[in-house]
């Protein structure tokens, strides 16, 4: 029977290696994914450098932008040494989120948890700036 | 008259009607120092502790979560199991990945990767959709009799633990009855008496509590049906010699026999049967039928452990009443597949009618029912599917086309149609009425009458 070395007995999701890339920042994505274990992080790619804008542990979230709107990925996300992650369908989640509006929740929690970190580098940024 | 006015729910000592004179125009609310009881700490009952602690958290709101369960799941075998196959479907997996809640992987005996369809035709694997293990084998309880000193930890036991995270009390205590004061529900105990703003039933229906439901009303307690479910110790490399990472499920032309499934676990493997009278002459004939000797050599594997719990078909019309509500299987559950899919949703639901809406019987007709009445809905065009498996069954023609579809899905990547209507109907993981419409769609019905019609055409010759 299928047995692939990305899967281990007991652990659910998928494994990736230290540096391998889980999503690519200009890709097309329909999909959200949970963190399971291990760390990933999160790169702005741009032509010449690459800007790590956070590190994402167990529990958390990334992706989820894909399920509002229809713009390519806006950041590359890689394992930072090995994770597992959890692909969750596009589809699955909003047909629950219409049966139950309050699972959105906790993506609007993670959301704007997002908004007021983003807002303290802007901040933090300004406060550099001679 | 409420859907519980017509209950009784007694205790040996003393049988009352619950709902004796609930208030006609309640409107009854959780606020700041309300008592809740939780009876059964099964999937059910915990995610109801767990919602309706988390939104109360959200909105501050402080009110204390009994929940009454008189086992312990640390035990191995009957005193800590719950009677289940123990399935997390692929979307209940992602949805609690969703909420936070992610299964750990000394929860998760073991991650199914695809599900191997065994008939007298031939097999066929069905791969995910996605290259990963999103399908969860658990062990709701502690696992088989022998299984002492494992390193894994039991699903319910799992969940127990994140509801007293959130603040939820385990009382390991026997509820023996369920009585009004006014209107409010009394839960007894053979240690006393305890007044709460609301209950939620979880009892499950394999519970002496369950047992103890007037069941000379139509609404009154759920219709049930007796599976059969045993477990096999096997050893971690033999079942992934034999069994892989997969769930096999047989569609076996045997008399009385609806559906089997071998799901394995870490060390072990259990063997889930649906059908009419499963007795040991049914078991046997199935052990012995060519395509499970084929997959499985049960003859020299000894059998642990053995079951025959009831499972829910039918929920009570009104699973719900003035400051009581009932959830999971004691409520209504999913035909056949994903009961514990449908107590995380009948548990949220119903936590969700208390903090947000209130905890009448009008709240909980208006913002409940509805997700009960879906479960309902949607089971019918589950029982209109598993009428078509009988005929898939029954007819070796057919099988063979199934079997010819299948296989020639799986060796492209898309338009897979029928893949996708047996992954779902197998997994539990779509409705079924999703899996109703899709097995209509163009697709679908053109590749089957393709895949009769190559049954009924002559071999060509190879040139």
């Amino acid at each position: 029977m299928t047995y692939m070395p990305s899967r281990r007995r007991g652990e659910l999701g998928k494994i990736f290696n230290d540096g391998e890339v889980i999503v690519q920042q200009g890709d097309v994505g329909e999909q959200m994914f949970v963190v399971q274990a291990g760390k990933v992080e999160v790169v702005l790619e741009s032509k010449d450098t690459q800007e790590r804008v956070s590190v994402l542990e167990s529990r958390d979230f990334f992706g989820e932008m894909a399920l509002f709107d229809k713009e390519l990925r806006s950041a590359t996300v890689r394992a930072l040494g090995e994770a597992r992650v959890l692909t969750i369908d596009k589809r699955t989640l909003l047909k629950r989120i219409s049966e139950d509006p309050l699972l959105a929740y906790n993506l609007l929690r993670a959301m704007s948890s997002r908004v007021r970190d983003l807002n303290n580098q802007v901040s933090a940024g300004r406060n550099r700036t001679p | 008259m409420s859907g519980l006015g017509q209950w009784t729910l007694g205790a040996r000592r003393s049988i009352r009607h619950l709902a004796a004179d609930p208030s006609p125009d309640s409107d009854a609310t959780l606020s700041d120092g309300s008592r809740v009881a939780v009876i059964g700490g099964g999937p059910a009952g915990s995610f109801f502790a767990y919602f309706l602690l988390r939104l109360a958290h959200t909105i501050d709101l402080d009110i204390s979560v009994d929940i009454y369960e008189p086992r312990h799941f640390t035990h191995c075998g009957p005193a800590g199991c719950n009677h289940c196959g123990g399935i997390v479907s692929e979307s209940l997996v992602q949805m609690l990945a969703t909420e936070g809640i992610n299964l750990p992987p000394s929860v998760v005996q073991r991650g199914i990767y695809s599900y191997v369809l065994h008939m007298d035709a031939g097999s066929v694997e069905i791969e995910s959709p996605v290259e990963e293990q999103r399908i969860a084998a658990i062990y709701r309880g502690n696992g088989p009799r022998t299984a002492v000193d494992m390193p894994w930890e039991s699903f319910d036991g799992y969940l127990q633990q994140i509801c007293e995270k959130e603040g939820a009390q385990l009382v390991h205590q026997l509820v023996v009855g369920l009585e009004r004061n006014g209107d409010f529900p009394v839960v007894i105990t053979n240690e006393g008496t305890t007044t709460y703003d609301l209950v939620a039933v979880a009892c499950g229906v394999n519970s002496n509590f369950h047992m103890l439901l007037d069941g000379s009303t139509s609404e009154g307690k759920p219709e049930v049906s007796r599976t059969f479910i045993t477990e096999f110790k096997l050893g971690a490399d033999a079942i992934l010699e034999t069994l892989g990472d997969s769930m096999h499920v047989f569609l076996l032309d045997i008399p009385r026999l609806e559906f089997a499934a071998l799901i394995p676990k870490g060390d072990y493997v259990t063997l889930a049967m649906l059908g009419e009278e499963i007795d040991d002459d049914l078991v046997r004939r199935f052990l012995d039928s060519p395509e499970v000797r084929a997959a499985f050599p049960a003859d020299s594997i000894p059998a642990v452990c053995a079951c025959a719990p009831v499972i829910n078909v039918k929920g009570p019309e009104r699973p719900f009443g003035e400051r009581v509500v009932l959830v999971g299987d004691a409520g209504i559950t999913r035909l056949y597949k994903d009961g514990i899919g449908a107590a995380y949703r009948t548990g949220k639901a119903a936590a969700e009618t208390a903090i947000v809406h209130g905890i009448s019987t009008d709240d909980f007709e208006t913002h409940y029912f509805p997700t009960c009445r879906a479960i309902a809905n949607d089971n019918m065009f589950g029982r209109l599917i598993f009428f078509f498996t009988i005929a898939v069954r029954k007819s070796k023609f057919v099988r063979k086309a199934v079997l010819r579809m299948t296989a020639g899905e799986q060796r492209r990547p898309k338009g897979r149609h029928m893949s996708g209507v047996l992954w779902n109907m197998f997994t539990g993981s779509a409705p079924y009425r999703d899996v109703f419409f899709n097995a209509l769609r163009p697709g679908f019905l053109l590749g089957l009458a393709k895949s009769l019609a190559a049954g009924v055409r002559p071999p060509q010759k190879e040139s």
